[in-house]
């Protein structure tokens, strides 16, 4: 896979218009079981890395990943920042300038073991890696473009259910069942995102 | 705070309320002086309850001492900013600044406290964790 710089940039605003525009509803799902604060957050954080472009998109894809992890890690203000943050700043140091499949599935491999870490969670906890794991499990089974993206709605959708274990969320036990977990919802946008425009390149 | 006693563990007291952290820092002022260096933040970076690496990383660097500084924080965005905030520092830094599981004001009172005796950071660590334990 190679992106040239105006795939790049696409990628940038892609991503970052995935949750700009469902801050409102990111907020909602916040409101439900945390602090109503991720959506605000989360649109901050994409705010601040649209205004590093055009800068941002002449990076090499490695340091712009890394870029984009250190920009929302400062800005986005909630345990969301460091922690899809970390998840990007993981992924640009693990991956070469022109990733292959399998570079991609271990590098993100790689930065899921890096937000377990940061966040002392494992999948289960109605976390953003009731998302990540499973995506990635099937990223790394051979699934293609379609397969890994509706992987993951449905992945943030099984974290209704679900009872939290960490975060602002665990204060409300199993109250916070029947509530989708909104940064779960969150990756799963930016994972739709990124999918799409690296869809569309390949096939161009 | 200049007349601080340089040499005592540092706090740093993270609220997403600048209010709270100030009120805490206060607070903390009132038992000790200025017998410890200290600061505080609050907010994210637009002025909103939150918190922010940066602020955090300033206020390590102005309650830094060198037998380290103590980091007390309210709920799970404090801390895990403040735990990014230990890893951006420089390496021979971040052995030194502990982040402390207690509850932010009075683990604050009580670390600084042990801190104006001129205990080591550990020790400073354990009596704001043992408190409530």
């Amino acid at each position: 896979m190679s992106l040239d710089r105006a795939a790049r940039e696409k990628l940038v605003r892609a991503l970052a218009a995935s949750v700009i525009e469902h801050a409102n509803e990111l907020t909602s799902l916040d409101q439900a079981i945390g602090d109503g604060d991720h959506g605000l957050n989360m649109k901050r954080g994409f705010e601040a890395v649209i205004a590093t472009l055009p800068g941002l998109a002449d990076k090499s894809l490695p340091e712009m990943l890394k870029a984009i992890g250190m920009t929302l890690v400062m800005k986005v203000g909630g345990a969301s920042g460091p922690l899809v943050g970390t998840f990007f700043m993981e992924l640009g140091k693990a991956l070469p300038e022109q990733p292959a499949r399998a570079d991609l599935v271990a590098a993100t491999d790689k930065a899921i073991d890096a937000v377990r870490a940061r966040g002392r969670s494992e999948a289960g906890q109605k976390t953003l890696l009731d998302v990540l794991v499973p995506v990635q499990a099937v990223l790394a089974g051979g699934g293609d473009a379609r397969a890994v993206a509706a992987e993951a709605a449905q992945a943030a959708d099984r974290t209704t259910p679900m009872l939290a274990i960490r975060g602002r969320a665990s204060f409300l036990g199993e109250r916070s069942i029947g509530h989708m977990d909104p940064g779960s919802r969150s990756v799963s946008l930016l994972i739709g995102a990124a999918v799409k425009v690296l869809e569309f390149e390949a096939s161009s | 705070m200049s007349s601080a006693n340089a040499r005592n563990v540092g706090i740093v007291i993270v609220s997403h309320s600048p209010k709270i952290a100030e009120g805490a820092a206060d607070m903390v002022r009132q038992m000790v002086g200025s017998a410890v260096p200290l600061a505080w933040t609050g907010g994210d970076v637009d002025g909103g309850l939150g918190t922010n690496v940066a602020g955090i990383l300033e206020a390590i660097e102005t309650a830094w001492s060198p037998a380290g500084v103590a980091v007390l924080v309210d709920l799970g965005g404090a801390e895990t900013n403040s735990e990014m905030a230990v890893e951006m520092l420089a390496e021979d830094r971040r052995a030194r600044v502990v982040v402390c599981n207690a509850p932010v004001v009075e683990g604050a009172v009580i670390a600084a406290t042990e801190s104006s005796g001129g205990s080591s950071l550990a020790a400073v660590k354990r009596s704001a964790e043992e408190f409530y334990a």
